[in-house]
Parts: structure tokens; C-alpha cells; sequence
């Protein structure tokens, strides 16, 4: 692969994939690496799922059952730092290699190399992470929000800790500017902004918020680093500092994060709802503006994570109608989903069936932040499990539906053959009939008043964990369905060009499988038929 | 969207990408094993590091050989800008951590500790008596009596280095433009080298006061804010005049164009950067 210069001028005409583990180390091509990241973030879905198993078993029943409070801990910790920064991010990253490029006629990614590294990267840093839980003082404890002081108590981890963290954000960062350079820089000619399907104009607000916040967050837990090694007083109040200022500056990141693990998936549902429902998305405009509006609301709301740490009163009322306001442009996108089926001529694939279990579920997780987002209720739904609820909701049906719907939707077009429809079913509605079934009772329980991030719990929660954790249990084992149908991918009829009856966008014009190369030249008349009405 | 060919240009595999992973893997595992303590994670932490600039050198010697051999259109060009520029926000978003601690603490946390707004209790009960002030070390008087760092003096001679570098890289870039390889050359190179009299001089004022102020990174949160801030930058600097240095000799070697110096461009963008965050820490950190 390290040829010469001259010879690698003509060499990205015609020629297929390299061969063995080179193709897969070396590679510069958005599906290869796209592929690369969809399978890592498989492996940490299940990695991450085990974590969440074992936390729901010891939440069975009352009492301790099975792992020590301490391991407890850990695991939530784990779980929670695996699912977003191993799970969902790259999930969407891999989306966005495989798709961003083909939806908008580019050749591939604008700097392929470093998209290369971005994927490289992630394996090191998980390595790292994973490699904490054999360590003495075991893996960190103290929640995926690193709090200090609780934070500067973990054992030899503590700086694995902080330098994987570093280089989850160093692969972001890389990854992010990938994609908006892409993006405004390698659209087929007349392929202006407002044209571009709403799968990448999410993703370029994404990435905007990643380059924005991940600097923030390394920053943080640099100062974490310092305070504890090098004797800094950041977040020391003997010295002038102040713990909660972390809690500032982490969810300054915190906050835009939770928008950039779901705003892809509003881009996804935005390309499968109106290719289902016959007819075109409602509102494309309306839709790229509200998803603007969160993106700038993102940075002005994060003290509502923080309620009852103690701020002054304007602080709070600041906070609390900030985060209110969001409710609006994420009602215009759940509105123009419903408008965009209403009188369509809807069939219900699997990947349809996603989309419209997001809408659904999602909205209950946006409803249940509407209530967290009111100051003085929040003061009691604090740190119980009705938080719990709220952000899995607004995850697991929110974006970890949204990737299974992407799954399947461009499944074919990666493979060349439709998967078994049946199996996705099967896996559909396992999966909606359980996350329901493992999160909804969280609700009555956080607002009964059990408190997150606890080990054994009064009886009177008992019956309620029980129900949520048979759900999480039978919602872990019926992806194990998914599994199947990816391993059975190949085995379908083969799939046309076009895939679905009527799906509107390039990456549809390009023979299923997609070529390793899509286009040598820009694909300027099929820009004029596709994209546009 | 104009294309100067009609063919997309796509880069072949490369080596490079892993080979930072590796050495990324190195340099991490051992400076954390070393933070915990054992001596031969430095060991592990350099060779972390030599793998590193080795796959910098690498990756750089590719790609300046590709722009060099024409491959390089106008629409990678653009690519390549773009990055600098996303990459550059990134970086000003890393400084804003820092400086958005810095403002929180001497507006939020020191006050509070000294009883403003509801706070009196806090001051009464676990601080009593501490007047909130700054600079300070806080009221547990962390890392006992320092001095200040005064503005004027060493911190205003290093201002007018880096505004006066702002200026020749300038000069550089005109003459660059105009063809002017001579001036470009000596500007260039006087860029760099006020350049690295401003990282000397940022030292000199390092041993200063941990000689003769107490001041360190360990004097509370003004040692921390102050420490941090200057030290991120004086890194950036330092980075900046390698970068510099090394577009100077190519330069010399006789690389760059009136119409194709991306890297140059990216370097003064990057000189322009650390500069204004200079100023930032000029009037934050020294002065008010």
C-alpha cells in the first residue's frame, strides 16, 4: 500500500479493495472505514449490553446478589462511557462514511487518510478503557460524568481514564472535520446546501457541535489530570477552586453531546420516513432550521443538569426556560414527520417500523425532559431512576433505533441483497415490546423516589426492577436476531439499484452492492434528477 | 463548486494512520503507568513519543512529496484549508476551557468562598475571615505567599515579540505573493526565531517564579489558571515556530508558489492563532 507517488496518480480509477488485513489497516475508502466503524460499534453495543446485564441482574431483586457495590459501580460507569463514546458515536460516524459521500456525489471522504486514523484511533482508546477493569482499584467508579472528588478516588485507572478520554475526542474532533469538509467541500456541482438530503445537513451540525464541545470536555479532564498529579487547584475550594465548576465545564460538553448522538438520527428517520410514506419529506427547510435551533440551544442550557448543585435564582430561571424553548423546533421535526405520512401511501418494512417506534418513544423521552427541565420539579426527580428513564428513552428508541432503521434501510444497498424481512420484524418488535418494557417502569420508579446508581434498593421497588430488568434482559437477547440477520445478509434475493419502490437520493443511483469507487467524475445530471422534486 | 479537472482525487492507502494508533497506544499507556508510579512508563511514554514524530515526519514527507509531484488539485486544496480552519476552532475551543475556568473562578468561586450572594454561611462556617481577592491562592492559602506576575516588563516584551511575528509572517505572505523570494525568505525566518525567543523568554519567566516569586503550579488556583494557561500556549508557540521553521526550509528548498503554498497559509493561520490567544491571556492572566 505505500507505493510510490507516481504510481499512485492513476490508481484510484478502477481497481477493487486490497487484499487481506492491509485492506482493513491501510485503507482509505468511506466504506471500508465505514464499514470498520459499524462493526466496532456492534461489538461495543454488546460489550456495553453486557454492562447494562449485569447491572440489571443485581437490580433483580432487592438485596446483593451477584457483584459487589463497588463492581456495581463500575459497571455503570463502564457501560455508560462504552454505549456513547464506543456505541452510538461511531455508529453514526460509520453511517456518515458510508452514506455522506454517496448522498452528496463525492468520491469519497475530503481527507481519507485521516479518516483512517479517526477509526484507528478508537480501538487504542477502547483498549485502554476496557483494559481498566483488571487494574487494582478496578475500572472508574464514579458515573460517566467524572465528578471530582469522587473522580480523583479512583485507583491506577484514573489516568487510563482520562487519556482514553483524550483519544475518544482526538477521534471525534478528526472525525468531525471529515465530514464538514466533505460536506462543503466535495457536493456534486449544483448540490447547494439546501438540496442536500437531511441525513448529512444533521450530520454538519453534528459535527459543528463535536468540533465545538470535545475540546471542551479534553480540557476538563485535563484539569481533572492536573489537580490529581500535578497538585492544580482547580476544582479544590481551599485553593479557589470549585467542584462544581467541572460540573460546568463537563456539561458544557455534556449537553451538545446528548444533541450530537441524536440529531443523526433524525437525519436517518427524515431519509426513511418519506421514502415509506411515498412522498416527500414536509418541510426539508423548516427541518434544517429546527435542527439549527437545537444546535445553537444546545450550548445555552446545560445548568439544567445541575438543579440542585446550588446556583443563583436567575441562573436557575435562565436555565430552566432555555432548555423549555428546545421543546419547539423538536416539536416542528415531530410534526413534519407526522404530516410527512399523513395521506401517504405507507408500507411497514422494518426499517419503517424503527422510524415510527423513534417517533414515538422518542417523544416520551422529550416529554419526561420537558418535566426535568422545570427547576423546582427537578429538584425531586433528581438523581432517581425517572432520569434513568428519561435518557434511555431519548437513547434506546431514540438513537440506537434510528441506527438499527439506517441498518436496515441501507443494508441492501451496502450488501447487494435485501435481508430477511421476517428476522427484522422479529427483531422489531422483541426490541419495542422490551425497551418498553425495561424503561417504562422506570418512570413510577424515580418518581417513587428510588435514586439511580445504587446496588440494592427498598422492597417496595421490587416488582417494578423486576419488570425492567426481565425487559433488559429480553431486549439484550433479541439482538441477538439482528446478529442473525446480518450474518444471513448475503443470503436474500439480490437487491436492485433503487432497493426500495421509490427512495429519493444519489446513493440510490448507484448500482447495490455500491462500487468500492462511486464516482470518478461528478455526477452532475443525476444530481438534477435525483435530488430534486 | 468549480473543478480545475474533471477527476476526483482520491490518495492511496497509507501506513502512517496506524502507526500514530500504535504510537498513540505507547505514549498513552505509558505516561499512566508512569503517573501510577512506575519508572519504566517513561520509558514506554518515549518511545510513545519517537513513534509519534516519526509517523508525523512520515506522514508529512507523503504528502508534502504528493503536493510537490502535482497531484494536488484545486478541490484538495480547499479540503485541506477547511481542516486547518475546523482544526484551528478546535483548538480555540480547548483554550476556552481553560479561560472559561479562569473567569468562572474570579467571578464565581472566590467571591462565593468570601461570602458574596448567599454565601455567607460558607464563609462564616468553613472559611471564616478570607476576603476574596485575586489573585489568590484561595483560603486554605494553598502553597503558601507568592508574588504576582507583574504585566509590564518580561509579559509586555513578549507581547510586542509575538504582535511584532504577526507582522513578519505577514510581510512573509505578501512577499510570497509578489514573488519576492528574498524578503520572504528573511521574514520567515525572523518570524520563527522571534518565535522561539518568546518560548525562551516564557521559560526565563518560569524559572523566575519558582525561584524567587513562589509562584507555581501548585499556588492555588491563580498558580493553576496561570500555569495552564501559559503553559498550553507556550506549547502551541512552540509547535507554531517548529511549523514555521519547517515551511522555511521549504521554502529555502524552493517549494510554494504564488498560487500554491497551502501549508504556508496553515502556518500563519495557526502563528495568527496562537497570537490572539496570547492577547487574550496578556489582558486576562496578566494585566486586569
Amino acid at each position: 500500500m505505500t507505493t510510490a507517488v507516481a504510481d499512485a496518480h492513476d490508481s484510484h480509477d478502477d481497481h477493487g479493495p486490497a487484499k487481506g488485513l492491509g485492506r482493513w489497516l491501510f485503507t482509505t475508502n468511506h466504506k471500508d472505514i465505514g464499514t470498520l466503524y459499524l462493526v466496532f460499534s456492534l461489538i461495543m453495543f454488546f460489550v456495553g449490553g453486557a454492562m447494562a446485564l449485569v447491572i440489571r441482574s443485581e437490580l433483580m431483586h432487592p438485596g446483593l446478589q451477584f457483584v459487589h457495590p463497588e463492581f456495581f459501580n463500575q459497571m455503570t460507569t463502564m457501560h455508560a462511557l462504552v454505549m456513547v463514546f464506543g456505541a452510538v458515536m461511531p455508529a453514526f460516524v460509520g453511517l456518515a462514511n458510508w452514506m455522506i459521500p454517496m448522498m452528496i456525489g463525492a468520491p469519497d471522504m475530503a481527507l481519507p487518510r485521516m479518516n483512517n486514523w479517526s477509526f484507528w484511533i478508537l480501538p487504542v482508546a477502547f483498549g485502554i478503557l476496557i483494559s481498566t477493569l483488571f487494574m487494582p482499584g478496578g475500572a472508574p467508579a464514579s458515573g460517566w460524568t467524572m465528578y471530582p472528588p469522587l473522580v480523583l478516588q479512583t485507583g491506577d485507572a484514573f489516568p487510563f481514564l482520562i487519556f482514553s478520554v483524550h483519544l475518544m475526542g482526538l477521534s471525534s474532533i478528526m472525525g468531525a472535520i471529515n465530514i464538514i469538509v466533505t460536506i462543503l467541500n466535495m457536493r456534486a456541482p449544483d448540490m447547494w446546501l439546501l438540496k442536500m438530503p437531511m441525513f448529512v445537513w444533521t450530520w454538519l451540525i453534528t459535527a459543528y457541535l463535536l468540533i465545538a464541545v470535545m475540546p471542551v470536555l479534553a480540557g476538563a479532564v485535563t484539569m481533572l489530570l492536573t489537580d490529581q498529579f500535578f497538585g492544580t487547584s482547580f476544582f479544590l475550594a481551599a485553593g479557589g477552586g470549585d467542584p462544581v465548576m467541572f460540573q460546568h465545564i463537563f456539561w458544557f460538553f455534556g449537553h451538545p453531546e446528548v444533541y450530537i448522538m441524536i440529531l443523526p438520527a433524525f437525519g436517518v428517520v427524515s431519509e426513511i420516513i418519506p421514502t415509506f410514506s411515498r412522498k416527500p419529506l414536509f418541510g426539508h427547510d423548516s427541518m434544517v432550521y429546527a435542527a439549527s435551533c437545537i444546535a445553537f440551544l444546545s450550548f445555552i442550557v446545560w445548568a439544567h443538569h445541575m438543579f440542585t448543585v446550588g446556583m443563583p435564582l436567575s441562573g436557575q430561571l435562565f436555565f430552566m426556560f432555555s432548555t423549555m424553548l428546545i421543546a419547539v423546533p423538536t416539536g416542528v421535526k415531530i410534526f413534519n414527520w407526522v404530516a410527512t405520512m399523513w395521506r401517504g401511501a405507507m408500507t411497514f418494512e422494518t426499517p419503517m417500523l424503527f422510524s415510527l417506534a423513534f417517533v414515538f418513544l422518542f417523544t416520551i423521552g422529550g416529554f419526561s425532559g420537558l418535566m426535568l427541565a422545570v427547576a423546582p420539579a427537578d429538584i425531586q426527580y433528581h438523581d432517581t431512576y425517572f432520569v434513568v428513564a428519561h435518557f434511555h428513552y431519548v437513547l434506546v428508541p431514540g438513537s440506537i433505533f434510528a441506527i438499527m432503521a439506517a441498518a436496515y434501510y441501507w443494508l441492501p444497498k451496502w450488501t447487494g441483497y435485501m435481508y430477511n424481512e421476517t428476522a427484522g420484524k422479529l427483531h422489531f418488535w422483541l426490541s419495542t415490546i422490551f425497551v418498553n418494557l425495561t424503561f417504562f417502569p422506570m418512570h413510577f420508579l424515580g418518581l417513587a423516589g428510588m435514586p439511580r446508581r445504587i446496588p440494592d434498593y427498598s422492597t417496595q421497588f421490587a416488582d417494578f426492577n423486576t419488570m425492567a430488568s426481565v425487559g433488559a434482559i429480553g431486549f439484550g437477547l433479541s439482538q441477538l436476531v439482528f446478529v442473525y440477520v446480518l450474518l444471513t445478509s448475503k443470503k436474500g434475493v439480490t437487491a436492485t439499484a433503487r432497493v426500495w419502490e421509490a427512495p429519493k437520493g444519489l446513493e440510490w443511483t448507484v448500482p447495490s452492492p455500491a462500487p468500492y469507487h462511486t464516482f470518478d467524475t461528478p455526477p452532475i445530471a443525476r444530481v438534477k434528477q435525483e435530488a430534486f422534486e | 463548486m468549480s473543478h480545475a479537472d474533471d477527476h476526483y482525487y482520491v490518495p492511496h492507502g497509507s501506513h502512517w494512520p496506524i502507526v500514530g494508533s500504535i504510537g498513540l497506544l505507547f505514549l498513552m499507556v505509558g505516561v499512566s503507568t508512569w503517573l501510577n508510579g512506575a519508572e519504566a512508563g517513561f520509558w514506554v511514554m518515549l518511545t510513545g513519543v519517537a513513534v509519534v514524530v516519526f509517523m508525523l515526519i512520515g506522514w508529512f514527507t507523503t504528502v508534502i512529496g504528493e503536493s510537490q509531484g502535482g497531484l494536488y488539485n484545486a478541490q484538495v486544496d480547499k479540503s485541506f484549508r477547511m481542516g486547518m480552519f475546523w482544526f484551528i476552532f478546535s483548538e480555540v475551543m480547548f483554550f476556552a476551557a481553560f479561560f472559561g475556568a479562569l473567569f468562572y473562578a474570579r467571578n464565581m468561586s472566590i467571591p462565593w468562598l468570601g461570602g458574596s450572594s448567599n454565601n455567607f454561611f460558607t464563609n462564616l462556617l468553613l472559611w471564616e475571615g478570607y476576603e476574596s481577592t485575586w489573585p489568590t491562592n484561595g483560603p486554605g492559602d494553598v502553597g503558601g505567599e507568592f508574588e504576582v506576575m507583574p504585566p509590564f516588563g518580561l509579559p509586555l516584551i513578549n507581547t510586542a515579540i509575538l504582535l511584532t511575528s504577526s507582522v513578519t509572517v505577514t510581510i512573509a505572505h505578501h512577499s510570497l505573493l509578489a514573488g519576492k523570494r528574498g524578503i520572504l525568505t528573511t521574514f520567515l525566518a525572523l518570524t520563527f526565531i522571534l518565535g522561539f525567543a518568546f518560548v525562551f523568554l516564557q521559560a526565563a519567566e518560569y524559572v523566575e517564579a519558582y525561584e524567587h516569586m513562589n509562584l507555581k503550579l501548585t499556588t492555588g488556583i491563580y498558580g493553576s489558571t496561570f500555569f495552564m494557561l501559559t503553559g498550553f500556549h507556550g506549547m502551541h508557540v512552540t509547535i507554531g515556530a517548529i511549523m514555521l521553521t519547517i515551511i522555511w526550509l521549504r521554502v529555502v528548498k524552493g517549494h510554494f508558489t504564488p498560487d500554491k503554498h497551502f501549508a504556508f497559509e496553515a502556518v500563519a493561520w495557526y502563528w495568527h492563532f496562537v497570537d490572539v490567544v496570547w492577547i487574550g491571556l496578556y489582558v486576562f492572566v496578566y494585566w486586569i
